[in-house]
């Protein structure tokens, strides 16, 4: 495949992976941080471009990793292992460096960062690159995709429970109850969108 | 087939030890924030190495500050003033710190990074709490199961305490002991001598630090502390003071009234002395030396059950009962007590039918 094919396809990739195929809304991965950050925008702002961060990284990261080491010494079943080491040590020298040069983003994404590592979305979307055999170039379309529509689903989610904070709800529903139940209609209108890219 | 068991094994192995160390090296070039100064209370510079957070650092520096969580954000204990250098408020300090605190820069020092010079604010309480060498130089039996211990100390030489204080004793690994412990023992020494700490300890059946003080302690040994700490202390006021306390629970207050001696402090004081048996009472004679030395100060022991050949002249019954007996309006006095949380129940009970409220009545439970 020539250089322009693979960037017309990490492109519908990309789009893909935001809205019909949202790593979040379609597959469900990812729900732990969903459901306990999304109660601002401001915080769910900051999880999310971190997650949009990581996931691109750790994408390409595990994607040389797979390329290069696993899959010459025949060693696929490793994946799962080496990918979450991988995403764990990148993570944490990410910590490093932004507490180290940049106190203010540090103060607004850094953390978030721990938190990222066993966020499942991060993993699943390394795993889902390996299974679907996507090159370099589509991989990092997928990943940055992903990122995007995990990030737009959490500032859905922030935005609409921000709303909700002003009205009663029932007793048994607070909390996760409701969130969960907005998740799901979330997820049905993002359905509306299959169908859009051929 | 040991080929493709063992290719694997070194292949992950060696990629995870190689992310370790690239993290290793890196936090060594990455997260180094170089040398910082704390300032404490315009007192004290504090050369350190930057990039952990202020407890530890002040921890390696000997300078105690309480923490129940070790560091981890869920206790609120360690609350100091950062007045220069701390960064903005952090969201996992939000929920320990009311409104005033905000405003005065109290943060929590287990999440503030140091990554440049600060100037703090320590309480000079918390300032003063040190861990000491003594060597324990005399042994003496009160009662059958009360010892006084006297320590020396070594290093540092000196301790600065407020009369009411309590040290904590570590006691180390020994016979029936695991682990090192440390429990607390108030202070009884003359304040005067502040190289010298004496405690009175009682046995407890099983204790693991008072049957190491009583079966292998022996005098020349090496003993570690702690402190000083807690709020018990006399107030500075001129009100009429009553002290109830029995067993060890005098030690605290032998201490405030060697104080009051020191300081020409002329408050009227009773001291009621609960004991369940003549043969329980003890430091009679310093008690009696502290009637003549102060000015206003008496001392009522109250025996529970006398033997019978005792000849016991003084109150009989419950010290509670005593002091029912002995007082009528308490209304304008202060109350200090120091004993088993039993004993303390009920004082405050009868003192407060007395007419005293609970906000003049400060406690030490022994639990």
């Amino acid at each position: 495949m020539n250089i322009e094919t693979e960037m017309s396809q990490a492109f519908v990739v990309c789009i893909s992976a935001i809205f019909t195929q949202n790593i979040l809304l379609s597959y469900f991965l990812g729900l732990c941080p969903f459901i306990g950050v999304s109660r601002e925008i401001k915080t769910a702002f900051g999880l999310g471009l971190a997650v949009i961060f990581v996931m691109t990284s750790t994408s390409l990261l595990n994607w040389l990793a797979y390329h290069y080491v696993l899959e010459p010494l025949g060693l696929h079943f490793f994946r799962f292992i080496l990918f979450i080491i991988i995403i764990a040590a990148f993570v944490q020298f990410i910590e490093m460096v932004i507490d180290r040069y940049s106190p203010t983003l540090y103060q607004n994404l850094g953390v978030f960062l721990p938190l990222i590592t066993v966020n499942c979305a991060i993993l699943g979307a390394s795993l889902f690159m390996v299974i679907r055999d996507y090159s370099f170039i589509v991989t990092i379309g997928y990943g940055l995709g992903s990122g995007i529509g995990w990030f737009l689903a959490i500032i859905a989610m922030a935005g609409i429970r921000q709303r909700l904070s002003n009205e009663r709800i029932p007793q048994g529903l607070q909390g996760a109850g409701i969130t969960l139940i907005i998740a799901g209609i979330m997820a049905l209108a993002f359905i509306g969108f299959t169908g859009v890219l051929q | 087939m040991i080929i493709t068991v063992i290719i694997p094994v070194v292949v992950v192995s060696s990629i995870g030890a190689g992310l370790a160390a690239i993290l290793v090296i890196s936090e060594h070039f990455i997260a180094d924030y170089g040398p910082c100064q704390i300032n404490i209370n315009d007192q004290r510079q504090l050369n350190v190495q930057g990039g952990k957070d202020l407890l530890s650092l002040l921890t390696a520096e000997k300078i105690f500050i309480p923490s129940a969580c070790g560091g981890r954000g869920t206790c609120g204990l360690c609350k100091l003033k950062v007045l220069e250098g701390a960064g903005t408020l952090l969201p996992t300090e939000e929920p320990y710190l009311d409104e005033q605190e905000k405003r005065s820069n109290v943060r929590l020092s287990c999440q503030v990074k140091v990554r440049n010079d600060l100037k703090i604010e320590i309480p000079s309480e918390l300032f003063a709490i040190r861990e000491y060498i003594c060597k324990c130089t005399d042994i003496i039996d009160l009662t059958h199961d009360i010892k006084q211990f006297r320590l020396e100390l070594q290093e540092p030489e000196t301790i600065d305490y407020i009369p009411g204080q309590y040290v904590q004793l570590l006691t180390p690994i020994y016979e029936k002991n695991s682990e090192e412990v440390y429990r607390a023992y108030s202070i009884s020494s003359d304040p005067a001598d502040k190289s010298i700490i004496e405690l009175i300890i009682r046995l407890m059946p099983g204790g693991i630090c008072t049957t190491y003080c009583f079966e292998y302690l022996s005098v020349g040994d090496e003993v570690k502390i702690n402190g000083p700490y807690g709020d018990f202390r006399l107030l500075e006021t001129e009100a009429p003071i009553v002290f109830i306390a029995g067993g060890a629970g005098m030690a605290p207050i032998r201490c405030m009234l060697y104080h009051m001696k020191n300081t020409s402090n002329n408050r009227k004081a009773t001291y009621y002395f609960g004991a369940n048996k003549v043969q329980e009472l003890f430091l009679l004679q310093r008690m009696q030396a502290f009637e003549s030395e102060l000015a206003d100060f008496s001392f009522v022991p109250a025996v529970a059950a006398p033997e019978e050949n005792s000849n016991w002249q003084g109150e009989v019954g419950l010290v509670t009962e005593a002091v029912e007996r002995d007082l009528k309006d308490v209304s304008q006095c202060e109350a200090y007590l120091c004993g088993s949380p039993g004993m303390i129940d009920a004082a405050i009970e009868v003192l407060g039918k007395l007419g005293l409220s609970e906000d003049r009545i400060f406690f030490d439970k022994f639990e």
